[in-house]
């Protein structure tokens, strides 16, 4: 089987993010960045795949040069070789990456795709649903359980209310929720042999895709902060503020 | 986006009330750019719940109502409702954020060669000049966005909108003939609901949630008495449902429930920046936490500091005594 996942850079997602002055970006200065979340849950779930039944694990960055660091830690997770998709221009939306990767796609011919659900950046959840559609495949959102036999695919999606089950016809597009596993930490070993692990490098141009955005975001801004409250000192006294102050009893 | 189609949802056969502050961000939009709108409903014996939709100032009710559409599959439902708004001349559609709106609009988007704004929270400018807010890095940055395509697809926070005000206006409900075109490639095999006697975290005026802090089983089930009384939803961090000790679809967050409710009592959790981004909206924020330095007491309205399993049993019987139980 051969599977094709996501290895996106984004900002430390523990990191407090502080918005530039001019209101046109975020401070990057000090700022680390790692392997998304939800694309490290992708990565284990395509490595276990692989270590299961064989096959191939092919993962994918979209970025500048800085990202393939993050590529190469998919590769010390234990997928095969990279493919790096050249964009020095940090304008992106979730349309022009899923028509990237649905281009890859094509090129690759995968069974699968594995995407993290969403980037903890743009937290927009849109680009794995994007690609299905682009590529008119079967997708199953949300896994927080995988299971192939032969070319179909069982997965149990966490919904609003519940768990639900579906099964898609492989080649199908899946995206990672947190509890599908939990991803290795590379060894030193793995880290070393991911070095010399083969990187495509491709451009837009390449690959034909035209890079205009359907949704651009104009301005960024510091959210409203709610302001901070007090400190009780005991039951009764928070019972009090609760009871005549917030009336919220 | 001068033609807006919402997307009721519908749960467990009852219209999803969660779902509905989209017909509110559908008529401040419509209000703002001169436009109008109107709400679909989708599913297999849906029809009779479409008088529930006419009272609000919708232009029409349009139901899809075939067997095909019992349970949601994304590609044939995309492909349904891209093509009942193409056949209503709609050039927005709108959707309340959660796990149906989230796996269906992008799809749609696709379909209709549409900008999709995924989780909008507010609605600036007008005319022409139309902008949406929506939050991004875990709720820390307000994003401005604009849409470049004629055609516009929401997602919508649905904790940023009121529910939908009756105006007094009967929408005409019309049956849409739309075919469930099933490709064959994807398959509904079941669901099995969170069994809970508590009201959906969505829907609850009440949140009680607890984090690490609980410890186990053991330590977060004494959150139930309190829940029990206030009729509370019970919520989680990502921690606690990562280690089994509560479902998933309970954590509140960034990634899980976003929640607004008029009270919010978290115990035993520090507030990381996710889960923060998932219950700041709620209009009293209760903080129980033994670490005074937890950065939940800085989002906090009232702020406890102390061992959670001493202060909670004690704010138990203070709120018993309180109501008279």
């Amino acid at each position: 089987m051969k599977i094709l996942v996501t290895a996106k850079r984004v900002t430390d997602p523990d990191a407090k993010i502080r918005v530039k002055a001019d209101g046109t970006g975020i401070e990057t200065a000090g700022l680390e960045y790692k392997l998304n979340p939800f694309c490290e849950n992708a990565i284990e779930a395509a490595v276990q795949l692989q270590e299961k039944q064989g096959g191939e694990v092919v993962a994918v960055t979209i970025g500048d040069d800085d990202a393939v660091q993050n590529l190469r830690t998919a590769l010390a997770m234990g997928a095969d070789r990279g493919i790096h998709v050249k964009l020095a221009d940090s304008r992106m939306d979730s349309d022009l990456a899923a028509r990237i990767l649905a281009k890859v796609f094509q090129q690759e011919k995968p069974d699968l795709f594995l995407l993290g659900k969403q980037a903890v950046d743009g937290d927009s959840n849109q680009v794995g649903q994007l690609v299905a559609e682009y590529l008119d495949l079967p997708q199953a959102c949300f896994a927080s359980k995988l299971e192939v036999a032969g070319d179909k695919l069982t997965v149990a999606r966490e919904l609003d209310g519940g768990m639900e089950t579906i099964q898609v016809a492989l080649p199908a597009v899946v995206t990672a929720d947190l509890r599908l596993n939990t991803p290795r930490l590379p060894t030193l070993p793995n880290v070393l042999k991911a070095k010399r692990k083969p990187v495509q490098e491709l451009t837009l141009d390449a690959l034909g895709v035209d890079p205009a955005l359907k949704v651009e975001t104009v301005a960024y801004e510091a959210p409203p902060a709610r302001k901070g409250g007090i400190k009780v000192k005991t039951v009764e006294e928070l019972m009090d503020k609760l009871v005549n102050e917030a009336k919220a009893l | 986006m001068k033609n807006i189609l919402v997307i009721a949802e519908t749960f467990q056969g009852k219209i999803r009330k969660t779902s509905l502050p989209a017909v509110t961000f559908a008529a401040q939009l419509a209000g703002k750019v001169g436009g109008e709108f109107s709400i679909a409903l989708f599913g297999s014996g849906v029809a009779g719940l479409a008088g529930e939709l006419t009272g609000f100032g919708a232009k029409n009710v349009y139901v899809v109502d075939a067997p095909g559409f019992a349970n949601y599959l994304g590609g044939p439902w995309a492909k349904a409702v891209a093509a009942l708004a193409q056949q209503v001349g709609a050039t927005a559609v709108a959707a309340v954020s959660d796990t149906f709106s989230r796996d269906l609009l992008p799809r749609v988007a696709a379909r209709l060669g549409a900008g999709m704004v995924s989780e909008t929270t507010a609605i600036v400018g007008d005319g022409a000049g139309v902008k949406f807010q929506r939050p991004m890095w875990a709720g820390n940055v307000l994003g401005t966005v604009v849409v470049k395509t004629p055609f516009a697809v929401f997602g919508v926070r649905g904790t940023d909108f009121d529910p939908p005000k009756a105006t007094g206006g009967a929408s005409a409900v019309q049956n849409a003939s739309i075919a469930f075109a099933d490709d064959g490639k994807a398959t509904y095999v079941k669901f099995e609901p969170t069994v809970s006697a508590r009201p959906d975290l969505a829907e609850a005026a009440v949140v009680i949630s607890g984090g690490r802090g609980l410890k186990d089983k053991a330590g977060f089930a004494l959150l139930d008495p309190l829940a029990d009384m206030l009729k509370a939803a019970i919520g989680a961090t990502r921690a606690v449902v990562d280690a089994g000790i509560c479902p998933n679809d309970l954590q509140v967050g960034q990634t899980g429930r976003v929640v607004a409710p008029q009270l919010y009592i978290a115990v035993g959790l520090s507030g990381a920046i996710q889960h923060v981004a998932g219950m700041k909206n709620s209009k009293v924020i209760v903080a129980i936490n033994k670490d005074e330095e937890a950065p939940i007491f800085s989002v906090a309205d009232y702020g406890l500091v102390g061992d959670a399993f001493k202060l909670l049993p004690e704010l138990t019987d203070a709120i018993r005594k309180h109501k008279g139980l």
